[in-house]
């Protein structure tokens, strides 16, 4: 089998009489040749180096251009005054959002998923909650899985589609997650993924010098909040009217029509204001140095 | 596609083509020269030499070079790592026709008078392809156990090399070969489904008609790799 379509994975599993997260998990000790054991082991460790570059994050650090560091400390602190307005879990995951994804802009190691770039939307939504081993499997195979379909029916690079094909599709493998461990059938793993989608449809990859850093670490917060609002619509009953392999074609298509200068060559956008500009001109400056 | 290719990799930040591919190109460049390297420089085309900086390329290059991985969290200190294992390189810009946008050139001479010319691109996701060696045209990508042989162009050498590998149940996955000019020396650059063990490799360098033999094995590059048995 191929993880080429989510409606694929649903008969999978109607055929099967496995869970969402058993068919990826079944795809994978195929493609690679493992055991259970063995492939449920390589993804604990990859929670495990999601786990240990959340613990590591401290705030002090700043990128190599120094346009970021420091926020994800800022969000802990107004967190923890009582003062956000979202309060609770959400507030908790816009935190870790932005910590994770300043690691990445300040060297530190993380876990790409599906990119460097959008590595904070998924464990942002996973770290806050408790959670058991068997809900760490479900929620990793099936955002995986998602991950998977979307990378060979449009494009996970912003080179080819945008910040929509990045934080887009970061953002569709968390919901799913999230709907899998709350004990979502298929069918809302699949509405959650196609809401989470069409809310980011569009979005442009712009980043300031180039840089993976302005506007991405920000970036990881929408991405991650519009997982938890597209996965509680999906627990909901919400349905979205366009079956989410359409929506992720249609995703694609928005991608591969995207003008240049909005996939990830720092020519338009944010990268392309007076402010954008200055930033590349000071980088520059460095390189000749 | 591999699912830990979507989770994944593991990797000191901020970009899989210019953080991850770079270390891994560094990497390449350290297992093809043989032995450990003590002067290199450094060439960056494209958008390496753009936004290199930004991006830690440059260390990643030199941490790569020094035997780390994409997820070795001394990647960010490499300069002062080198200065302690005594590689002394230089780094500028390059304008390479045709190349890769993400694109590195690195000449390294190491230890025990060993010299390699590379050319390699960084494809995204940390993926990688080597183009050039020694200014030969060839590409592989890593993906595979990759054998890289110097060997006098005459006849029999390659019939020599994979009439081992036959015998040794190493099946070749992709073959390629070059030669500078006829009766010269050649290049083989062969990959392999299987493993070779440190002592076969030996056995394919004491062949007559073989000038070097480097070999580069991809169980070296995975993560966790260890519990996939």
């Amino acid at each position: 089998m191929a993880l080429n379509s989510m409606r694929e994975i649903f008969d999978q599993m109607r055929e099967q009489h496995l869970a969402f997260w058993e068919v990826v998990l079944a795809y994978d000790m195929d493609e690679r040749q493992v055991s259970p054991e063995g492939s449920k082991a390589k993804m604990l460790l990859t929670w495990q180096a999601m786990r240990d570059a959340a613990d590591a994050y401290t705030g002090q650090r700043s990128s190599l251009s120094g346009l970021v560091g420091g926020d994800g400390m800022k969000m802990r602190q107004y967190n923890l005054r009582g003062e956000s307005m979202l309060g609770g879990y959400v507030s908790a995951v816009i935190a870790e959002a932005l910590s994770m994804a300043e690691s990445n802009a300040c060297m530190r190691r993380i876990v790409a998923a599906p990119t460097a770039g959008a590595c904070g939307v998924l464990p942002a939504v996973l770290l806050p909650l408790d959670l058991t081993q068997h809900q760490i499997l479900q929620a990793l195979y099936t955002a995986s899985g998602i991950g998977a379909v979307i990378a060979s029916r449009a494009s996970i690079a912003g080179a080819e589609g945008g910040c929509q094909a990045e934080i887009g599709t970061a953002s569709a493998m968390a919901a799913g997650a999230l709907v899998a461990i709350r004990g979502g059938s298929g069918e809302q793993i699949g509405h959650a993924v196609a809401m989470a989608l069409k809310n980011l449809m569009g979005l442009v990859c712009d980043p300031v010098a180039g840089l993976v850093e302005v506007p991405c670490v920000k970036r990881n917060v929408i991405g991650a909040v519009n997982a938890v609002s597209a996965a509680d619509m999906a627990m909901a009953g919400i349905q979205s009217r366009i079956p989410v392999d359409e929506v992720i074609e249609a995703m694609g298509q928005v991608g591969r029509r995207m003008p240049v200068e909005f996939r990830e060559t720092a020519l338009g956008g944010l990268a392309n204001t007076p402010t954008g500009r200055a930033v590349k001109e000071r980088m520059q400056a460095a390189r000749k140095r | 596609m591999d699912i830990f290719d979507i989770l994944g990799p593991v990797m000191v930040g901020p970009s899989s083509s210019h953080t991850a591919g770079a270390a891994r190109i560094g990497y390449m460049a350290r297992t093809l020269l043989g032995s450990r390297p003590l002067t290199a420089r450094i060439h960056l085309h494209g958008s390496f030499a753009e936004t290199g900086i930004g991006h830690g390329t440059d260390r990643a290059l030199v941490g790569g070079l020094l035997g780390m991985k994409p997820d070795d969290m001394r990647l960010p200190f490499s300069f002062e790592e080198a200065e302690k294992q005594e590689l002394s390189f230089t780094i500028d810009e390059i304008e390479l026709p045709d190349a890769h946008p993400n694109t590195a050139v690195i000449d390294v001479d190491g230890e025990g008078g060993t010299h390699l010319l590379m050319q390699a691109s960084s494809l995204g996701g940390g993926r990688i392809m080597v183009n050039k060696l020694d200014g030969i045209d060839v590409n592989f990508t890593g993906a595979y156990n990759t054998l890289v042989i110097h060997n006098q162009d005459e006849n029999g050498a390659i019939a020599a090399v994979t009439g081992i590998l036959n015998q040794l149940h190493v099946n070749v996955a992709n073959m390629s070969l070059c030669r500078h000019k006829r009766g010269g020396d050649a290049l083989m650059v062969i990959e392999t489904d299987q493993h070779l063990t440190l002592h076969q490799v030996d056995f394919l360098r004491h062949l007559d008609g073989i000038l070097s033999i480097t070999y580069y094995d991809k169980e070296d590059d995975d993560d966790g790799s260890q519990f996939d048995a």
